[in-house]
């Protein structure tokens, strides 16, 4: 066991050199010069414009450019944003947001979707999980911003439940609006796998087999059809997670949350290199992480898995 | 199992707890700021630190200009008044000659003298700070492009008196100095500016609450600073600057009475502001004109026949109905080459009847045009797609393609960085738009560095010796009427030749919340935050 959780770390680290290489390059690509975007309309002085391009590397040529960047991550440096401040310090600041957000959301997703379609499952073809089908159904359709944009304006502008957007306060009370937001956008998805993989479950001969041994409905649907029926949830909410980092980016400028999503958007439009870097090479990692945590979560969840 | 299965449950009646539970945060979230009469507004996460002579943005602007006081302030009609200055004279425009008012403090107790004027220029006008704003500095006596220089034409000449020599006339000069690179700094500054950028320490109506009082990317809180000696007195107890990555949400926020001041209502919401805010709503003139640059080393726009071009393409937009149909009424036609909330402003120049709305005469001067060499392929207007542009875009290559029956299209890139890039390299091969905010209330600052010879941001390298020399006699008069006169004179030329199309003016669409009062937008599109006052 130990030795397959090093494995999948060791794997971490050519992913760590080909995304930092992949994005540097990319936004290296991305065309336009980012320092004279600056001064708005007007026309800066030429020899201030390349001082000030020197002082960000942007005067060297790609790979020396992505050369020093690298250099000065491993000395802990994150590099400084076109703001003049240090890229860690605003990781710092904006990842514990999102996670947070996106810890939140999975949670209330897994909650309701695990919930919803077990018993949705249960009772294939009835009144309930008809309806919770086409509700299903109805959600998928929607993007995200929409239901986005309907929360905020029902919920917060008209009804005054909640506030519209979450600036400062980001305790759980205040993220809860946008949180469902995401939840309710990866519900649907997650709710029919556990529904469907509730009704094969069902149909297995060890469920049968459970009745049979005059086992009680209170006994066999926890531990026989509940545990065998989260494996293909649990996977998704792995992928989910992926999903909610990209979704945050909206729904942090929808909600005005200051986490990751809202910040990289605003140094992907001003092209800032290292902070576009920094972020996108931890998101990786998280996500790296999070995989192999839903490896091991397997091995919990279905003892075969565990030996192989 | 059965425990995974209460946990489930835990956690459900947790999150139904929780949700229950918002009706009541909502709305604590407004009460709590009622009792200090906190105004709160929009604002943006500042580009710099917080350094006068590095911040050329709006979002870094409007705090520095809250709590900072330079020489002189201008007033919401873009008057000047004296603040830190008692007076401030010039026989000739170059020599100039200010004299302070005693008293005035940083809040760290340190006293305002000439000198907190003289390192604070001197440091923004050298070359190796980078120093964004520095050009401001290029007219005084020893600025350099080239090397690090002092600036020799600022002479103090005792605590409260300093004299600055510019290398030539400038008659705006003592309008200038209100802008925020001109604010003195506390010599504590010097020691470590980029600390002092985190953390700055001013003069002015607010200071910052403590510390930590700017808190990146979400806030910043001011409060009233009771050591400020001059006549903008807050009528609040403080400022708190709301940090929005997009100004939609921020508009949620102003309709749910959870911010007070929104100086930007986002386009989506054009169609609906004035039913949401009703009299809350204001849409008034700024001091931002908009127009698109044709660069005379474009092909068919030189000389007689891209005059004839220029003047063709000016009369075949409907400006009327562009600023009505796309914009709402939220941008106002233009008339001249600066915009109406500038003193000296005029709506009847001669020649302005070229951007009036004029079927027969666009379609008769394209022809003389096309006499000259006729015209073939696309007209296009290049925009950045990141900037909120296209629509109007496509609407004027309409009413030009309907009018004068010729192909006429945006050319969309996808950032504002690379336009810019395109146009300052000169590799751009169509029309482009452009636009000019003013940095402070003067006719020059529209004029002279976008249209003359040479000048810094004069993109479509355009260049005409009358106005040169009108533009040279109107900075050069110590009289502000002489000087508007020149300038009038100078955009008459403009009219003539159009090295840029004007378009609109900009205004500035905002709102407030029913909790305040008194909201006034000033000539720059701030709000006069010390104005505000809060309802009881």
């Amino acid at each position: 066991m130990l030795r397959y959780i090093l494995l999948r770390i060791l794997q971490a680290v050519p992913v760590f050199f080909g995304t930092t290489f992949l994005i540097y390059f990319m936004v290296f690509a991305m065309p336009g010069d980012p320092i004279l975007a600056m001064f708005g309309d007007k026309t800066p002085n030429p020899a201030l414009l390349e001082s000030l391009k020197a002082q960000y590397n942007l005067d060297k040529p790609f790979i020396v450019q992505y050369l020093l960047y690298i250099g000065d991550i491993f000395q802990g440096n994150f590099g400084i944003s076109y703001s003049g401040r240090e890229v860690s310090a605003i990781l710092v600041k904006t990842f514990p947001v999102t996670l947070k957000l996106a810890v939140m959301a999975v949670v209330l997703e897994l909650i309701l979707s695990i919930s919803i379609g077990l018993f949705s499952g249960i009772r294939k073809g009835k009144f309930f999980d008809n309806a919770m089908l086409i509700l299903s159904l109805v959600l998928m359709s929607l993007p995200i911003f929409v239901i986005a944009f309907l929360a905020q304006f029902f919920v917060a502008i008209q009804w005054g439940w909640a506030s519209p957007t979450v600036g400062g306060d980001t305790s759980w009370l205040n993220m809860l609006l946008p949180a469902i937001v995401l939840a309710l956008s990866l519900y649907a998805t997650s709710m029919r796998l556990m529904r469907g993989s509730t009704v094969e479950t069902l149909g297995n001969d060890f469920v049968r087999t459970a009745y049979s041994k005059g086992l009680s409905r209170r006994r066999v649907i926890p531990v026989h059809v509940l545990r065998n029926s989260l494996i293909p949830v649990v996977t998704n909410s792995a992928t989910n997670f992926g999903i909610l980092i990209v979704g945050a980016t909206v729904t942090e400028g929808i909600f005005n949350v200051p986490g990751v999503g809202n910040t990289l958007f605003q140094a992907i439009v001003r092209g800032e290199r290292p902070t576009v870097v920094s972020f996108v090479t931890v998101l990786v990692i998280v996500y790296v992480l999070l995989n192999i945590l839903v490896d091991l979560l397997y091995a919990v969840l279905d003892p075969r898995i565990r030996y192989v | 199992m059965r425990r995974l299965l209460t946990a489930t449950a835990v956690a459900s009646v947790a999150a139904l707890a929780l949700a229950g539970c918002s009706n009541g945060g909502g709305s604590e979230g407004g009460g709590s700021s009622d009792d200090a009469a906190i105004i709160t507004t929009n604002g943006n996460e500042p580009q710099n630190p917080l350094i006068p002579t590095n911040t050329n943005e709006v979002g870094g602007g409007k705090i520095l200009d809250s709590i900072f006081a330079g020489l002189i302030y201008y007033d919401a009609d873009g008057k000047e008044h004296n603040e830190v200055a008692k007076s401030i004279e010039s026989d000739d425009a170059t020599v100039w000659d200010i004299q302070l008012n005693e008293g005035w403090k940083f809040t760290n107790g340190e006293e305002v003298t000439a000198k907190s004027f003289v390192d604070a220029w001197n440091y923004g006008a050298l070359l190796s700070n980078e120093q964004l704003s520095s050009y401001f500095f290029e007219d005084i006596e020893g600025f350099s492009w080239d090397e690090d220089s002092e600036l020799t034409g600022l002479k103090i000449i005792d605590d409260y008196h300093f004299t600055v020599t510019l290398k030539h006339p400038a008659s705006d000069f003592g309008q200038r100095l209100g802008y925020s690179a001109f604010y003195p700094l506390p010599s504590v500054a010097f020691e470590d500016m980029k600390a002092f950028g985190e953390n700055p320490i001013g003069n002015g109506v607010y200071k910052l609450a403590g510390e930590d009082a700017w808190e990146h990317d979400v806030k910043i809180d001011l409060v009233t600073n009771e050591d400020y000696k001059g006549d903008r007195e807050a009528k609040n107890g403080g400022l708190t600057i709301k940090f929005y990555a997009n100004q939609d949400a921020a508009y949620s926020d102003l309709l749910a009475d959870q911010l007070d001041v929104l100086d930007q209502i986002p386009d989506s919401a054009f169609g609906s502001y004035e039913s949401d805010l009703g009299d809350r709503a204001v849409n008034q003139p700024s001091a931002l004109f908009q127009s698109f640059t044709i660069g005379n080393y474009i092909e068919h726009f030189d000389g007689e026949e891209g005059n004839l071009r220029r003047k063709a393409l000016s009369m075949a937009i409907n400006r009327d109905e562009i600023t009505d149909v796309i914009f709402q009424g939220t941008r106002t036609p233009a008339s001249d080459f600066t915009s109406p909330v500038i003193d000296g402003w005029s709506d009847d120049l001669e020649g302005a009847d070229v951007l009036t709305y004029n079927e027969e005469k666009a379609k008769d001067l394209w022809a003389q045009a096309d006499e000259i060499s006729p015209w073939e392929g696309t007209f296009q207007i290049g925009y950045n797609a990141d900037g909120g542009h296209q629509a109007w875009v496509d609407a004027v290559c309409n009413s030009i393609s309907n009018v004068l029956g010729i192909k006429a299209s945006g050319d969309a890139y996808p950032t504002f960085a690379e336009l810019r890039e395109k146009v300052t390299n000169r590799t751009i091969t169509t029309a482009t738009r452009s636009g000019w905010q003013a940095d402070y209330p003067g006719l020059y600052n529209f004029l002279g560095p976008l249209y003359a010879t040479g000048a810094g941001s004069n993109d479509g390298d355009y260049s005409s010796e009358k106005f040169d020399s009108l533009i040279q006699e109107g900075i050069s008069a110590t009289d502000p009427e002489v000087a508007n006169q020149k300038f009038q004179e100078a955009q008459e030329v403009l009219l003539q030749d159009l090295p840029a199309i004007p378009l609109w003016y900009q205004n500035v669409v905002g709102g407030y919340s029913t909790l305040v009062d008194n909201v006034e937008f000033g000539w720059n599109s701030v709000p006069l935050y010390y104005q505000i006052t809060k309802k009881a």
